[in-house]
């Protein structure tokens, strides 16, 4: 440290005590063990959510949220603006590698049974940044007004109505009128670019408090391993300079993708045509998509788009609550189980993901 | 009688759940969808028959609504609510299939609107189509 940067720490001390603050990072570790790997993993999402927030209120500079000018206004962006096109194309891949780092990041808990006492919390307000990430996309998916969009629009939120009891009001919040209109574009841009980014900070927030206050999980099985063969990364410097490594290469990345493969704008969206072929979900929603394809339109009298809806939501609500299944204290075996059944949902989930793009 | 404490407590509650009540009514009101006055048309010019090919369809708009118009190889009109009773995709006229398809699912309907194959599980509304001259109407039916 040189002397100016003494006497400033001094003088910020002596106000803030930041003495405590560097004593906590310089006994922060993070494990280090085959797989260490997984701890970046939350690190390159939330790095990935900067992004989106940095790119997403260049985009509001032209961005014009009303049915009538939304999609000249990002075609605008697209051909008029410097670097315009730019800046779409990485919110656009951005967003997609977002979610992709979040599910990964979700996985990556699940599998190392990171979730159990004490960071029950921790995989909750997780799981709902990973729905909020989800409701990111659903509503920016439709900001452009194009053709795509407004038919995916109207058959996801159709799909959200038939939800049981909540879904008709649900739906009613969304689109803000009997059909996908203008109404509902003006809606998905307030809830894309106010309600979302707020709830969105509010919990990561508390995700990384509750992070920070535990410190890094440990697996399972270094509980009976005597001290000595522990290993430690320190975070201060050594793991945060790294994570900045990374952040630098994914943003890299990010920009590769951007300038070779642009994001397409399509048409305008209309109302009075009739749905264009190959009308289909952003990817990550595509392994549902696909699921009530093959659920026949009625099961015992109950309409199969119904029947897939509350099976999803009966799995996720399992999902969601895996900390209070699988305990600590919980029996080898049923600990294997559970590990088992996280197997098999990822298998499923890339199955139906690879044929929801290749079956006709 | 209950004591002062719990009186208290209760009135403490009460009063905060008045004051939500008082904030949340009047922004779920406000998020409710507007009642947007339409005038109610029952009945619509939408061309003449030289307008409208033999084997073809057209989307035509009912008030808000996308109505197809099929002009069939026979020469007969018919008339349906294009909005796919399924996941409320616009359908279309397909005359190499001789059926009314909506792309978003595969899903069919028959020239008289009934659903044949694919996820819709009811036959398309129907309108009904007179001619007056060459003008072709729809009305709602019923
Ligand atoms: C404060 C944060 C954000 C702001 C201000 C913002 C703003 C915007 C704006 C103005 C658009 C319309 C322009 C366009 O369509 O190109 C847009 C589109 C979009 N946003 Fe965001 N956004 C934010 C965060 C996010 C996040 C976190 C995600 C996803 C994880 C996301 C995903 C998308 C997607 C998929 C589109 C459609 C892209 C396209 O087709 O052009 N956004 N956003
Ligand atoms: S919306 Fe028409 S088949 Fe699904």
């Amino acid at each position: 440290m040189t002397r100016t940067d003494s006497k400033l720490y001094d003088q910020l001390n002596v106000r803030f005590k930041l003495d405590a603050l560097v004593a906590f990072l310089s006994s922060k570790k993070v494990p280090r063990h085959s797989h260490s790997i997984f701890y970046y993993t939350g690190g390159v999402a939330m790095f990935l959510f900067v992004v989106q927030v940095c790119s997403g209120i260049l985009l509001l500079m032209y961005y014009k949220g009303s049915a009538d000018s939304a999609f000249e206004s990002v075609r605008y962006i697209m051909s008029e603006v410097p670097f315009g096109w730019l800046i779409r194309d990485i919110h656009s891949w951005s967003a997609n590698l977002m979610i992709l780092f979040v599910f990964i990041h979700m996985f990556a808990v699940f599998f190392t049974k990171a979730y159990r006492f004490p960071r029950e919390l921790t995989w909750f307000s997780g799981i709902l940044l990973l729905f909020l990430s989800l409701g990111f996309g659903f509503s920016g998916y439709l900001l452009p007004w194009n053709e795509l969009a407004f038919f995916a629009t109207k058959v996801g939120t159709d799909i959200v109505g038939a939800v049981p009891l909540i879904g008709e009001p649900l739906l009613e919040f969304l689109r803000g009128s009997e059909d996908v209109t203008a109404t509902t574009l003006s809606r998905f841009f307030g809830i894309h670019v106010a309600i979302l980014p707020g709830l969105f900070v509010l919990i990561l927030s508390m995700h990384l408090l509750f992070v920070q206050r535990q410190g890094m999980s440990e697996p399972p099985r270094w509980k009976d391993l005597p001290e000595s063969e522990k290993s430690y990364t320190p975070f201060f410097p050594d793991f945060l300079l790294r994570d900045f490594a990374l952040w630098s290469a994914v943003l890299a990345v990010v920009a590769v993708l951007a300038v070779l493969s642009p994001w397409e704008l399509g048409l305008k969206a209309d109302p009075f045509t009739s749905a264009p072929a190959g009308i289909k979900p952003e990817w990550y929603f595509m392994f549902m998509f696909q699921t009530l394809k093959y659920i026949p339109a009625h099961v015992m009298s109950i309409e199969g788009e119904i029947l897939g809806i509350l099976m999803f939501g009966l799995g996720g609500l399992l999902w969601a609550l895996v900390p209070v299944f699988d305990r600590d204290g919980s029996r080898k075996r049923w600990s294997r189980f559970v590990r088992l059944v996280g197997l098999i949902v990822v298998l499923y989930i890339i199955a139906l993901t690879i044929l929801g793009y290749t079956s006709t | 009688m209950i004591d002062r404490r719990s009186f208290l407590d209760w009135l403490l509650g009460g009063t905060v759940f008045a004051g939500l009540a008082a904030i949340l009514y009047p922004a779920a009101r406000y998020l409710e969808p507007q009642e947007i006055p339409e005038a109610a048309i029952s009945s619509l010019k939408v061309g003449t028959i030289e307008d409208f090919p033999l084997d073809s369809g057209t989307i035509f708009k009912f008030g808000r609504k996308p109505g197809l118009l099929i002009h069939d190889a026979d020469g007969k009109f018919r008339a349906f609510h294009a909005t796919c009773t399924h996941l409320s995709c616009v359908v279309q006229y397909r005359k190499d299939m001789g059926a009314i398809y909506c792309a978003c699912h595969n899903g069919r309907f028959d020239i008289n609107g009934k659903n044949i194959s694919g996820p819709p599980p009811r036959p398309l509304e129907e309108f009904d189509v007179h001619l007056k001259g060459n003008e072709v109407y729809v009305s709602l039916r019923g």
